[in-house]
């Protein structure tokens, strides 16, 4: 049996799938709802034998189309950096406001992704994110926590 | 039904949800023509817009993000061999060559005509078959529904995945694992938490979609170097001809058009099925019902071979609406959406939702005649200067469907946990993407997962614990043959190909 990248994934959906039955038949269900035909693990008891059946099936049967992806060929330290400014985005947004860190994001994803006309990804951080907290918390009504704008008085 | 339809005239024809359905049209139109970018990311990428809508409103959007992708789609099939969404890949195999042939503007009038009255007429089938079927459907019990949601999980799996069933059988128990978290609906015990407080409610829908769909689209396109506003730079470059139809030409589409928009509807109240299989069906009964002389045209830019997967991928789009409005149950990932949203903002569709919310039913219905003509006047003067617009570098495009995400998830809960957990989760999907795993089947499973464990509940709970209830009933044991049926046959056609 060829081991690829898919028999490895289905492998370790088995091995998740496991730890998901195991976790299922610890759910503390109360006493009278022991023995009861449908409790809270019922189902998900099901969803873990399912989850052994399909990714199991999938690791013993042969491989009819096997996807080759050339890691060669990906961008993986574009796609990091992206994600790591995504996380630093998320761990800010609350604590610093929804205005700055929006603008800052898109303005440093801008420049790592390649981008080095100035202006245009000025315009399209700032103002654009100023415009589109207008649509939301203006037009719409939907609330934006923004403790910086409220700190220098735009934001009530 | 006249007093539904005047219900629906004046909720869908107030300035704000005409608004919204140029809105949803245009936006629609561009992400459709964008090869990558499908409805779901696009209707995803609209949700925090609708937060601030009524339910009816919010739903007039998204379903005009959903018609106005598939129209756009055919654009780049037609001028580029490139279809946008895949129900637009029948489109490109007579599109492509009519246009090759200096006849580009001529077959997008076509596929436009097509698409429109394929809409339109989709629209005037699901306006009678919509309240009769929540009628029928009233008679529906637990088992039946459970029964229903297997088949609609199973024919998904096996429709969307290119051979591929087991994986997309994989995504579908994954889906249901993420629905399963947190409280249990009933017991109000806790499940697979952790003891993380913030997982105590379940994961939340708009963070899945969000996650699978807009940003593990915009990470898959960084990491294999996609560009998909290329496409879209050329189309604006693309000399497109004259736009009239002659006599000749309308007299096969009058032949095509009915009989296309008849399957189209018919495979897009199919769970499961969808655009692309209607495009594809009707393509080839199309194919096989024409005379001789037209049937070699076929392939080379032949009139109907254009006309009828246009008109069937926008009749499904239609059709696709009536599981997800008279059963509850949707019947595609892209419906899955727009039920999960539906649901958020405290509605349950269902055979009960034309009496209980006959605005949100009716409005919907007759939204999309507006739709239709909007799409109309939008696709044949303004697609030069829409694709101008998606002539944006990817380095533009991409922070910013990130931003959407992010910002989607952020008024939806102002916790940092949850963005963590979308990054997590889109950092997951964008792996599996790369080896085929279809997300589809996880949506439409997350959203059924809740449904199906209280329909499993109660019907397990009536016959004492005993699975007789899936044969008890005659409606639930023929809808389990049918799911039988699709897995068989799914199998069968796999050998056949081997």
């Amino acid at each position: 049996m060829n081991i690829n990248t898919t028999k490895i994934i289905s492998l370790l959906f088995f091995i998740f799938s496991a730890f998901y039955l195991y976790t299922a038949y610890q759910i503390q269900v109360f006493a009278f709802d022991e023995n009861a035909p449908f409790n809270a693990r019922t189902f998900p008891i099901y969803l873990g034998y399912a989850g052994l059946f399909f990714s199991g099936l999938k690791f013993v049967l042969p491989e009819p189309n096997t996807i080759k992806v050339d890691h060669k060929n990906l961008e993986y330290k574009k796609t990091a950096i992206l994600i790591v400014i995504a996380i630093i985005y998320g761990a800010t947004i609350l604590k610093v406001g929804y205005f700055l860190t929006t603008s800052l994001f898109l303005f440093s994803s801008y420049y790592f992704l390649g981008e080095r006309r100035w202006v245009l990804m000025f315009l399209l951080s700032f103002p654009f994110v100023a415009a589109f907290m207008y649509l939301l918390h203006g037009i719409l009504d939907i609330y934006l926590r923004d403790p910086f704008l409220q700190s220098i008085g735009v934001m009530g | 039904m006249i007093e539904g339809i005047l219900i629906g005239l004046t909720t869908a024809l107030t300035l704000q949800n005409i608004l919204m359905v140029m809105v949803g049209c245009f936006f629609g139109t561009i992400i459709g023509m964008l090869p990558g970018l499908g409805p779901m990311t696009a209707i995803a990428l609209m949700i925090p817009i609708t937060y601030g809508f009524d339910p009816a409103t919010g739903l007039i959007l998204m379903a005009g993000v959903y018609y106005g992708a598939v129209f756009g789609g055919s654009t780049s099939s037609i001028l580029l061999n490139a279809p946008g969404v895949p129900g637009t890949v029948a489109t490109s195999f007579d599109g492509y060559p009519m246009a090759q042939q200096g006849k580009a503007g001529k077959a997008l009038a076509i596929a436009a005509w097509s698409s429109f009255a394929g809409g339109t007429l989709s629209a005037i089938y699901l306006l009678f078959m919509a309240p009769s079927l929540s009628k029928v459907s009233l008679s529906f019990r637990s088992p039946d529904y459970f029964a229903l949601m297997i088949l609609g999980l199973t024919a998904i799996a096996a429709f969307s995945s290119k051979g591929q069933f087991l994986k997309a059988m994989m995504m579908v128990v994954l889906g249901l694992m993420l629905a399963s978290v947190g409280q249990d609906s009933l017991s109000d015990i806790t499940r697979f938490t952790f003891d993380n407080m913030n997982l105590t409610d379940g994961i939340s829908f708009v963070l899945v979609v969000m996650a699978t769909f807009a940003m593990s689209e915009a990470l898959t396109i960084i990491l294999k170097k996609n560009d998909p506003t290329s496409a879209a730079k050329q189309v604006s470059l693309t000399e497109l001809g004259s736009i009239k139809i002659n006599k000749e030409e309308r007299s096969k589409m009058y032949k095509t058009i009915p009989r296309s928009s008849i399957i189209g509807f018919l495979i897009g109240v199919l769970p499961g099925a969808g655009a692309t299989i209607a495009s594809f069906l009707a393509y080839g009964m199309e194919r096989n019902v024409v005379n001789d002389e037209e049937k070699e045209k076929f392939g080379k830019g032949s009139v109907n071979g254009l006309s009828a997967p246009e008109t069937a991928n926008n009749a499904a789009c239609s059709g696709s609406f009536v599981p997800m409005l008279t059963l509850g149950i949707p019947g595609s990932g892209t419906t899955a959406v727009m039920l999960g949203a539906l649901l958020g903002f405290g509605v349950q569709p269902g055979p009960r939702l034309y009496m209980t919310n006959p605005e949100i039913f009716w409005s919907i219905i007759m939204s999309m005649y507006i739709g239709m003509v909007i799409l109309l006047i939008l696709n044949l003067p303004l697609i030069p200067y829409i694709a101008r617009i998606l002539a944006v570098p990817k380095n533009y495009l991409i922070p910013l469907i990130l931003f959407f995400s992010v910002t989607g998830i952020y008024v939806m809960s102002f916790n940092n946990f949850d963005i963590y957990l979308m990054i997590g989760i889109a950092v997951v999907a964008t792996f599996l993407r790369l080896y085929d795993f279809p997300m589809p089947p996880l949506i439409l499973a997350f959203v059924l997962g809740g449904l199906m464990e209280e329909n499993l509940r109660r019907s397990l709970l009536l016959s004492n614990g005993s699975w007789e209830f899936l044969w008890d009933r005659t409606l639930t044991l023929c809808i389990l043959l049918t799911t039988i049926l699709i897995v068989v046959w799914h199998f069968y056609k796999s050998i056949i190909k081997k």
